[in-house]
């Protein structure tokens, strides 16, 4: 029974994603420009990192979601007042730094760099292959540096973000003052941890230029991390609408 | 870090790697982080099983001073409850099933050459073996282990002067957990993004083996739940640490105010238990997919209602979440409330009897072969029945008011969720040890140490039932003070026999593995004829799982006894069959 063999040799290896409209990531396109068997393509490899980056905004999701359901719930809690014998609301309202306006601007210029980064590093990924050839010129361009600015103000908005919290210690609101300003110090300061976390995958896309990592790899990093900081300056305009609107 | 995943990626299509740390320590190959991921819940579930053991000594014989450790006193014997489950639930539990079998067999089973991100995936494993530490450290600070449980009840964990273990111990059981929960979410998201994006062509998704399935729902699972057990272990930290009140009211401890005010204990009970549900399925989904896996296999039938088991896996899962409230009938909520929790969970029951009967009718009128796979796997289904039924009891407001805290809890959700779903990795240990290793394990052994288990296992359980149901709490350290309690000690006496007995059969177990590790039969590539991709390929599997080929799937994962077929299976990549005239 020859024809039962135990594994298949495709000539054009093709993975497919099976069906429900899953397009197929080719095999065997190269992942750098240069042919390799067994390498994903650009597409695919693009394809693939931004799934994986929208699973990885679930858990990010879940986190904020919960510390919303604590909000809310903790906001509605009376607690016992032993001086006076009755049940009373401990949650005093806390008064924004109104610099947090301020890193709200500077975080939503940065997104916006951020995208033209994006689009600037896909626009050359896309010509590459035309240019690599010889004769073929990208012409004159001028290449703006805006993943520099993009990391420039990223870390601008944490030093306001840093600034704004010792505005509020200088106004008498610490970590454990009342729970609204708990509420502050963990949201801001949550949110803030997964910034660094993108202005890290920036880095880590600078550095790999400068190690001659491939045009693609780089387009690719640049992409998922674009939409993770667009996704980080969302979730800022929601916490600070929550803790302005819903105090 | 998201570079070097791009270059690994390119890498993996190269060469496999030489050199000890990175072929065996550092791999970014799925079939050696599967292997990581099993050894280190093993390493966990024997420092489990040593704790219980530990603790079932002390119920009967509580004055025993025992080697090396002395007297156990009461807040001794909290800490080894508290370290037991959590070790038992996060790092064998969710760890072998989820971490060592999907790891390694998910990839190959929908044919891709490895994870989608095999960074992501080593530092998955990496930052686990991490947290196991930390957890095993809290043993050895001043003051020891926990004992505030392993669901870290408030406010007995929120402040540090609630009792011996709840300071820099405590802190360790959080942080621990919180970094566990780290490296659940990236394997949860490679296992996702692989499933979603890598498979065979021709592997739809309806061709996939309910292994898969189940490993790519428990990965939503996790996917949801971490997130917010990871808020819950933030807010707590910052109760402890740094004075605020999430979770602490107005209370004194010990005699002297806390300082904190205004908390509530409920809330971390409701974060912790959107959690801890889910979990139970985290824990069992994996073990259903095995299971169904074998049933098949073994009974060389077609596994009975192949779409009814995927979508009762997905409805488990989705319920699974809303059902978090059973655990907590018992704080003040409202009957309402507790009446919508009850459907929801008795409404669990139906795609799980959808799931139990399917597996009879696999099981029915098939060739049946008694493997030790097989017994495993069958034993799987007796245990999930046996435990299950207690279930719907306890999903009764009335009822969970009577047995809530008592030893019929421990006893159900041990039956269902701990010993069914080690009663999958046993089988998924017997039926993928000669891929893995390429050997075969000694049947003898293994037959025996089915019996034990089986046999021990409802010795243990069961009775704890009827412990319950006759009014004896849990987590209570001696039972001879009691006087209403004298009456049952000889039942705990016969569990803490039964437990020797069960134990030393898990021994039995651990020599053969290692044994057959080395000195077992040479297995050949597809030993139990089985259909599915990972036995189309050499044994152990090479570095990208196909020797550089392929594999195009052209049927199902359970074609067995196919009238007209040259043999009584048909491989997933075997030429389409033609169906029968």
């Amino acid at each position: 029974m020859a024809s039962f063999s135990t594994t298949a040799t495709v000539a054009d290896p093709r993975i497919s994603g099976g069906d429900d409209g899953i397009l197929p990531p080719v095999l065997g396109g190269g992942g750098d420009d240069r042919p390799g068997p067994g390498l994903p393509d650009y597409t695919t490899r693009l394809r693939r990192a931004r799934l994986g980056l929208l699973v990885a905004l679930t858990p990010v999701i879940m986190l904020f979601v919960s510390f919303t359901s604590a909000y809310v719930v903790r906001q509605g809690l009376p607690t016992f007042d032993p001086r006076t014998n009755t049940m009373v609301h401990d949650w005093i309202p806390v008064a924004l730094p109104k610099l947090l306006l301020i890193n709200t601007g500077v975080l939503v210029l940065s997104s916006v760099f951020m995208e033209l980064a994006r689009r600037q590093i896909k626009g050359r990924a896309a010509l590459a292959p035309a240019t690599s050839r010889a004769g073929v010129s990208s012409g004159d361009q001028i290449l703006i540096p805006w993943l520099a600015m993009t990391i420039i103000f990223g870390l601008l908005f944490l030093l306001g973000q840093w600034t704004a919290w010792r505005h509020l210690a200088a106004s008498g609101f610490y970590v454990a003052t009342t729970p609204s300003s708990s509420f502050v110090y963990l949201l801001t300061g949550t949110h803030a941890i997964h910034l660094m976390g993108g202005v890290l995958a920036l880095l880590a896309a600078g550095v790999a230029s400068l190690l001659g990592r491939s045009l693609m790899t780089r387009s690719i990093v640049v992409d998922v991390t674009a939409w993770y900081w667009h996704f980080m300056a969302g979730l800022w305009i929601y916490i600070l609408c929550l803790l302005e609107f819903a105090s | 870090m998201a570079t070097h995943e791009f270059a690994a990626q390119e890498a993996h299509a190269h060469a496999a790697p030489q050199g000890f740390i990175r072929k065996w320590v550092f791999s970014l190959d799925h079939k050696v982080i599967g292997l990581q991921y099993y050894f280190l819940a093993l390493a966990a579930v024997f420092v489990g099983m040593f704790l219980s053991l530990l603790m079932r000594i002390h119920l009967i014989w509580p004055t025993a001073a025992l080697p090396l450790l002395g007297d156990i006193k009461p807040e001794t014997y909290l800490t080894l409850v508290t370290m037991h489950g959590t070790i038992m639930v996060f790092f064998v539990l969710t760890t072998a099933p989820q971490g060592g079998f999907g790891n390694y067999f998910l990839p190959i089973q929908i044919g891709a050459p490895d994870m989608a991100f095999p960074v992501l995936n080593m530092l998955s494993f990496w930052t686990t073996f991490l947290g196991f530490v930390v957890m095993i450290a809290a043993f050895f600070v001043a003051g020891g282990a926990p004992l505030h449980g392993w669901t870290g009840y408030a406010p007995l964990s929120a402040v540090q002067s609630s009792g011996p273990g709840e300071g820099l111990g405590a802190d360790l059981w959080i942080i621990s957990i919180a970094i566990f929960c780290i490296g659940a979410l990236m394997g949860a998201l490679n296992f996702i993004t692989t499933t979603l994006d890598m498979r065979a062509k021709g592997m739809t998704m309806m061709r996939m083996p309910l292994t898969c399935w189940a490993w790519f729902v428990t990965a939503i699972l996790g996917l949801l739940a971490f997130g917010v057990l990871l808020s819950g272990g933030i807010l707590l930290l910052m109760d402890r640490n740094l004075g605020t009140s999430f979770f602490v009211p107005l209370i004194t401890m010990n005699g002297q105010v806390t300082g904190h005010k205004g908390g509530s204990p409920l809330l971390w009970q409701h974060l912790f238990w959107f959690f801890g549900h889910p979990e139970v399925y985290i824990a069992i989904l994996p073990a259903m997919g095995m299971c169904s896996q074998l049933l098949s296999v073994f009974s060389r039938k077609p596994i009975f209602g192949y779409k009814a088991m995927v979508y009762a896996i997905m409805a488990i899962g989705f319920l699974g979440f809303m059902v978090w409230g059973h655990h907590m009938f018992m704080s003040g909520m409202s009957p309402y409330t507790a009446f919508a929790f009850s459907i929801m969970t008795m409404g669990i029951g139906v795609p799980s009897a959808i799931k139990t009967f399917n597996w009879l009718g696999t099981l029915w009128g098939g060739r049946i072969r008694f493997t030790s796979p097989m017994l495993f796997a069958i034993g799987f289904v007796s245990l999930f029945v046996s435990g299950g039924i207690s279930g719907p009891f306890l999903a009764q407001p009335v009822l969970d008011i009577q047995l809530h805290d008592t030893y019929f809890v421990p006893g159900h959700f041990h039956l269902i969720m701990g010993v069914a779903s080690i009663f999958g990795i046993f089988a998924a240990t017997y039926y993928w040890f000669p891929k893995m290793f390429g050997r075969m394990m000694n049947e003898s052994m293994a037959r025996w140490h089915f019996w034990f288990s089986f046999i021990g296992t409802y010795a243990i359980f069961m009775p704890m039932h009827y412990l319950g149901m006759a009014g004896m709490p849990r987590r209570y350290s001696t039972l001879t003070e009691v006087t209403y309690l004298h009456d049952l000690i000889g039942l705990q006496k016969f569990i803490t026999y039964a437990a020797f007995v069960t134990i030393a059969g898990q021994l039995i177990f651990l020599v053969n593995l290692f044994w057959s590790i080395f000195k077992g039969k040479k297995a050949s590539d597809n030993p139990w004829e089985a259909t599915t991709l990972e036995w189309t390929t050499a044994t152990p599997p090479p570095h990208d799982n196909f020797g550089g080929h392929t594999p195009v799937v052209h049927n199902g994962p359970y074609e067995y006894s196919v009238p007209g077929a040259p043999r009584d299976y048909v491989m997933q990549n075997d030429p389409e069959i033609e169906p029968a005239h």
